[in-house]
């Protein structure tokens, strides 16, 4: 029994979740929503490294590996579940059951990736993430979740297209269907399209702007559970696939870079923490990117305390939203006299985010940053270093401050819910207890490591760098004033683009369409009327000048009889007589043809 | 003692906004002298310089700062640029409208 149940993959206990989800009601429901990723948890736990289930497909190809088991994916497959169980505890105020039932899909099919053995079965839940996640953003039910979702699915299925190319690529020329690290020295177009897909779902430079223009539109809990998954779960699929692919390294340095520039723009609270992900996705591209053992494990920490933190921050910002209805930067304020334990939970995330001692992130992250320098690299360590100052810039001390502080704007919303309290209790408990037992984590990482965070240097010299950070933070703080404005991003190329490629297609192609209409349906087909109305009474016509003239006619007379025939052949009133006489004459020159 | 309603407002009083800036202030030059006492491996020469880290996070912030005031010339615009915000005074329903908790 047991053997049949370990070789259940993940995912499908989550879809058939989905299926009793929409069955519940109430608070019934809820609870089940809580328990059901627990017991995945568990369930993932009790699946052993051994040989997955493997399910024939077509018959040239291998068979399909639905359920691949090892370090890397069961590390995955922890947080994955983990942030599942205490968002949906968060969600306890949701009244619909739409939104959920698409959350559970779409976590489902994310632990369908991280557990694919073979690209066949990544690439169906890979479109099925894209597909579900749309619905969760879609859930919030306003015009601009709809407009930003229809964006959203326009590059998702690009991305998908990349892949869905590059595996048929892959596959036809090397004839294997097993998803492994691919070679960097044997790297050709099939490979590249396969990293290009991987990298617009890691929010990659230029495929960035779908996150920040599609999160912040989904609603306080969508843009919670939204925030974990697709990126992450790229990022997998880049440690698995792609370590040590050099241009990840710029890649990841440019998106730790961007993320910061752009969060320090931005008004937006939630799109501040939007592009915050891609802040820290960079560090993990980066890492990828290095491909050492230490980097990969680094990166597999990293991102499993980035979703705890990261979530810990949606909530708080997603609380604010739910109880003031506002989310700019510029309305917000001052919320530290009725929200403190919104406030005290955010700061941890936001401690945590930072790397401040004591924090997940002092455990997790600077283990990237130690692999950068084991493998001496300059210019890559410097830019992580510079990006994890900016870090605490934008998300550490921004984000609170302009929430929970700065001028008061005479918001008195009530503190959040209780439940919403209890979920942001226990991450904000989780990032302080992997920042003081990080052993705990590298216990489940896939490579060991010989790492220790805690050393005087390291303490001494994380402190200088988020110390000083802050000074800069607080001497510059006029400048960092908020506006009430947004920023272009590379949104703006399809947004106005997109617009701008309607008008020109509609100018060029409906505009030759009107006037192939105007010169077919309206000018032509008039002149053809005109011409079956009058052509036979004007050749007439023409043809009895002649004769009127043989019979002594002047020009005003021939005129007259002219006009006359014509208005007679157009109502058709001949008087009897002309009609046979034209009949007789036709008889003739039929006779006339014949006899020629 | 009557007023036992009275709000919570410590970070808004000019002495505690004080007492920050003189902790902020604090933290920066302990974080420094503690240096003196700690035994340093730089892996790249550069970063064995005294107060390196202090300097990296004071002058890359300023530079990160300055940048994004030139890239926000470029690249802000008003809220209403994409013509979007028609709905802004529609409460979406995920919002706590007062009564329910």
């Amino acid at each position: 029994m047991t053997a049949m149940l370990t070789d259940i993959p993940p995912s499908l206990l989550l879809f058939a979740g989905a299926l009793i989800t929409m069955l519940l009601r109430g608070r019934a429901r809820n609870i089940f929503l809580v328990v059901l990723p627990a017991y995945t948890f568990w369930h993932i736990s009790q699946l052993s490294f051994s040989e997955g289930p493997k399910m024939e497909f077509l018959p040239t190809f291998d068979a399909l590996e639905p359920l691949r088991v090892d370090k890397l994916s069961k590390a995955f497959g922890y947080i994955f579940t983990l942030n599942a169980a205490v968002a949906f505890l968060f969600a306890f105020y949701v009244k619909k059951a739409f939104q959920h039932v698409w959350a559970l899909v779409y976590i489902g099919a994310a632990l369908g990736v991280i557990f694919a053995g073979d690209l066949i079965t990544l690439y169906v839940y890979w479109e099925l993430m894209a597909i579900s996640s749309a619905f969760v953003i879609i859930a919030r039910n306003t015009l601009r979740a709809k407009q930003a979702t229809f964006r959203y699915v326009m590059v998702h299925i690009f991305g998908g297209l990349l892949l869905l190319a590059g595996i048929v690529m892959t596959v036809s020329s090397s004839g294997s269907i097993a998803f492994d690290s691919f070679d960097y020295a044997d790297a050709n177009l099939g490979t590249w399209l396969i990293l290009a897909g991987f990298l617009v779902n890691a929010a990659a430079p230029l495929f960035s702007s779908w996150l920040s223009d599609a999160y912040p539109e989904a609603s306080v809990t969508g843009g919670l559970i939204l925030s974990a998954y697709t990126t992450k779960t790229a990022v997998y699929t880049l440690l698995r696939g792609f370590p040590g692919w050099e241009p990840l390294m710029v890649i990841g340095c440019v998106m730790a870079v961007f993320g910061i520039m752009y969060a320090l723009l931005e008004n937006d609270m939630r799109r501040i923490l939007a592009y915050s992900i891609i802040n820290q996705v960079g560090f993990m591209v980066c890492a990828a990117g290095i491909g050492t053992k230490m980097a990969i494990a680094g990166a597999v920490a990293h991102a499993f305390c980035h979703i705890i933190y990261k979530s810990l921050l949606w909530m708080s910002a997603g609380a604010v939203l739910y109880r003031t209805g506002k989310s700019r930067c510029t309305d917000l304020g001052g919320l530290y006299k009725t929200m403190p334990w919104t406030l005290l939970f955010g700061g941890i995330g936001a401690l945590a985010i930072s790397a401040v001692p004591l924090t997940s992130g002092f455990t997790s992250k600077t283990i990237i940053i130690a692999a950068t320098e084991h493998e001496k690299l300059f210019w890559i360590w410097l830019i992580l270093e510079l990006a994890s100052a900016g870090v605490f810039l934008h998300a550490g001390i921004k984000f609170p401050y302009f929430v929970f502080f700065n001028q008061d704007k005479g918001l008195r919303p009530k503190e959040a819910p209780k439940t919403m309290l209890w979920a942001m209790g226990i991450l904000a408990f989780l990032c302080i207890w992997l920042g003081i037992r990080p052993q705990m984590l590298y216990d489940i990482l896939p490579y060991a490591v010989d790492y220790k965070a805690y050393t005087a240097s390291h303490l001494v010299t994380q402190m200088q760098l988020l110390m000083f950070s802050a000074l800069v933070f607080f001497l510059f703080l006029p400048l960092l004033k908020r506006t009430a404005t947004i920023s272009l991003d590379v949104d703006w190329f399809y947004r106005k683009g997109g617009v701008a490629f309607y008008r020109l297609m509609d100018k060029s192609l409906n505009g030759i369409n009107a006037k192939v209409a105007d010169v077919i349906a309206v000018r032509y087909t008039a002149w053809l009327g005109r011409f079956l109305r009058t052509a036979p009474a004007e050749i007439l016509g023409g043809l009895l000048v002649p004769y009127w003239m043989g019979i002594g006619l002047n020009s005003d007379e021939i005129a007259g009889r002219k006009a006359k025939l014509v208005l007679r052949a157009k109502r058709g009133a001949f008087p009897v007589g002309i009609t046979a006489c034209l009949a007789v004459m036709m008889l003739a020159i039929i006779y006339l043809v014949a006899l020629a | 003692m009557a007023q036992q309603k009275k709000e919570f407002d410590w970070f808004d009083r000019p002495s505690s906004r004080r007492l920050l800036w003189r902790l902020l202030w604090g933290a920066c030059a302990l974080s420094v002298v503690a240096e003196l006492f700690v035994h340093r491996h730089p892996y790249f020469g550069i970063d064995g310089i005294f107060g390196f880290y202090a300097l990296l996070g004071f002058i890359g912030c300023t530079v990160m700062i300055l940048l994004e005031k030139g890239l926000g010339k470029w690249v802000k615009r008003s809220e209403d640029y994409y013509n979007d915000h028609i709905e802004d005074d529609v409460i979406p329903e995920d919002i706590d409208d007062g009564h329910a908790d």
